[in-house]
């Protein structure tokens, strides 16, 4: 009973442990206290118990520490979407080894069949999020093609395997043959790991932050499970609350994009087109948006644009003389110059062509020169929840002028200007004004309804979602197409000068 | 059975109380949040101890292994990344910013 208890009071400060994550202040102390609990009920176990294999034991515990402290230190801000999705899948992993294990032991003690269902739940869960998670990671660093894949009777393929899953875990709880059940297990992994990749392979680009919030349930689901089939309260009780977390995210990134998971899961985009009137007499408007009817799989490789490939459009200021007013450069200039609140939306481009640093230093260039400087985040910008948040905290944005779409977005018709470097279809004014296309319904911030706009894009070509943006076409909106970076660090010349 | 019950009841309760706890976590803190989840999913550590607690074979053995590998990166490289990040967020001093808009 004392150990339930035990298991208990590391719950109670795991539990504590997030709810410090309330306020920006407390976090890093309810994150000190969460590995605290986590290192107290380590040596709990180990003082409980004798281990067999211990050098082996130290061996494997010592490189995974090794490797994740190495990890933690090195990952930039722009690759810790790549390392979280890693980390989901280390987590399925462990989870769907551990249930596999307890599945082929399990036949030693009788009536243990809930928990022989349980370990092969957590195979399932385990191993789908395990190559899932893999997938994405590989995507996430750059490795794999951004694109998403979608393969020949794709939701077949998926209800297939789901259902030859099924079949084995029913097969496994009739059998007692720990052999048969051994071969059993091993083939729900094949099976499992399939169906990870087909689920995960119709995702990505921008809609990455919901695949990474899901795998993240996936991984707490997997160990809540493993938890059931071994008895272990802390266990169940740690992967429930990682479950409910990551469900609570994906949440969130679904109804910042107004679309729902399963069509985000199978392919079937525009959750939303049903309560939008359908544009019956406007068929010119919708034609070239093919794309709404399926998965936005024709979208460009680069989902936002302002990526760092040194494509860079001849700089605006050198195809024509800068005393010109008609060049942009100039006009953006003066437009910057003048304007009183600025309001900057970041989005993954800015990431991709790493110019937060630049961002950050024309933000302290304009405070210091008197302006105001909101940022302006929407809910689902880069590639995870919260990713801008802490690629502007790693440029030392102060968090004080961030802003939140809700908060923002009545700002934007008393702004002056409305710069956006990397961000794409979240700004774009189409979501509210057309219907059927991919992003109809998505709620954007309202960057359209500032005074001047300056768009500082690699290129003009639709965002991941493949509808054109409307906002590029705005005869007030300024056009700096080329690597954010480089167009940043021009402006921040000039404006020295 | 009641042993089931029991821990139905623990992963109601902890996914009750964990729903009522994460909503509030403003959007500034997903990553971090998330960050640190996966580190607690590291608890899975032990689920794989207890392996190495029983008489098992060798491919028993080289499973928990990995599992540990796998489960003690995620808690140690989670909750590292995690100090990092919460650690960057920045406020500058409110006395900056006044003679700064001054």
């Amino acid at each position: 009973m004392t150990e339930k208890l035990v298991d208990l009071g590391i719950v109670v400060a795991l539990l504590l442990g997030i709810a410090l994550f309330r306020t920006i202040r407390s976090a890093r102390a309810g994150n000190l206290l969460a590995a605290l609990a986590l290192l107290g009920a380590v040596a709990v176990v180990w003082t409980r118990h004798s281990f067999s294999a211990l050098p082996l034991l130290l061996v494997f515990a010592a490189v995974g520490s090794a490797t994740g402290l190495s990890f933690s230190r090195r990952v930039s801000m722009v690759g810790i979407p790549a390392m979280v999705a890693l980390q989901n899948g280390m987590g399925g992993m462990a989870s769907f080894l551990v249930s596999f294990v307890e599945l082929t032991r399990s036949t030693s003690s009788p009536g243990a069949q809930s928990a022989e269902v349980a370990a092969l739940l957590g195979i399932v869960v385990g191993t789908a999020t395990f190559t899932g998670s893999l997938l994405a990671a590989g995507r996430l660093a750059q490795w794999l093609a951004q694109k998403p894949v979608v393969l020949p009777h794709h939701s077949r393929i998926l209800g297939g395997l789901a259902a030859l899953a099924l079949l084995i875990m029913v097969l496994a709880t009739r059998t007692s043959d720990p052999r048969l059940l051994q071969l059993l297990g091993l083939t729900l992994i094949v099976v499992a790991g399939g169906l990870g990749i087909i689920l995960s392979v119709r995702v990505g680009g921008a809609d990455m932050p919901v695949l990474i919030s899901f795998l993240n349930a996936g991984s707490g689901v997997a160990a809540a499970f493993c938890g059931l089939s071994i008895g272990s309260w802390l266990l169940i009780a740690a992967g429930a609350m990682v479950g409910v977390s990551g469900m609570i995210l994906t949440q969130v990134m679904c109804r910042a994009m107004n679309r729902n998971l399963v069509a985000i899961l199978t392919g079937r985009s525009v959750a939303s087109v049903p309560s939008a009137p359908l544009p019956v007499d406007a068929p010119a408007s919708t034609q070239p948006l093919t794309a709404a009817a399926g998965p936005v799989i024709d979208s460009p490789a680069a989902p936002e644009p302002a990526a760092s490939t040194p494509v860079a459009s001849a700089p605006a200021d050198q195809s024509a003389p800068p005393s010109q007013a008609a060049n942009p450069f100039a006009r953006a200039l003066d437009v910057i110059r003048s304007a009183q609140r600025v309001i900057i939306v970041p989005g993954y481009g800015m990431a991709l062509a790493e110019a937060q640093e630049e961002v950050s230093r024309l933000a302290d260039k304009l405070t210091g020169l008197g302006r105001e400087v909101i940022f302006a985040v929407h809910p689902v910008a880069g590639r995870m929840p919260g990713h801008m948040h802490v690629l502007l905290a790693e440029a030392e944005v102060d968090y004080g002028m961030i802003r939140e779409m809700a908060e923002v977005n009545p700002l934007f018709a008393t702004t002056d200007l409305a710069l956006i470097v990397g961000a794409c279809d979240v700004v774009n004014p189409a979501a509210s004004q057309q219907a059927n296309t991919p992003i109809s319904g998505m709620p954007i911030l309202q960057a359209h309804e500032a005074k001047n706009v300056i768009v500082c894009n690699l290129d003009d070509r639709p965002g991941y979602s493949g509808v054109e943006n409307l906002l590029y076409r705005d005869p007030k909106t300024i056009m700096l197409l080329g690597d954010a970076q480089d167009t940043l660090r021009r402006l921040l010349d000039q404006l020295d000068a | 059975m009641l042993d089931v019950l029991l821990m139905l009841l623990v992963l109601a309760g902890s996914a009750g109380l964990g729903f009522a706890i994460i909503r509030r976590v403003p959007p500034m803190l997903h990553t971090p949040l998330m960050s640190m989840t996966n580190a607690i999913s590291g608890v899975i550590v032990l689920g794989a101890l207890l392996l190495f607690a029983v008489d098992g074979n060798r491919f028993e053995y080289a499973l928990g292994g990995i599992a540990l590998a796998a489960a003690t990166f995620n808690a140690v490289g989670g909750f590292a990344v995690t100090d990092r990040m919460v650690a960057m967020f920045r406020q500058k001093a409110p006395a900056d910013r006044e003679t700064q808009t001054k």
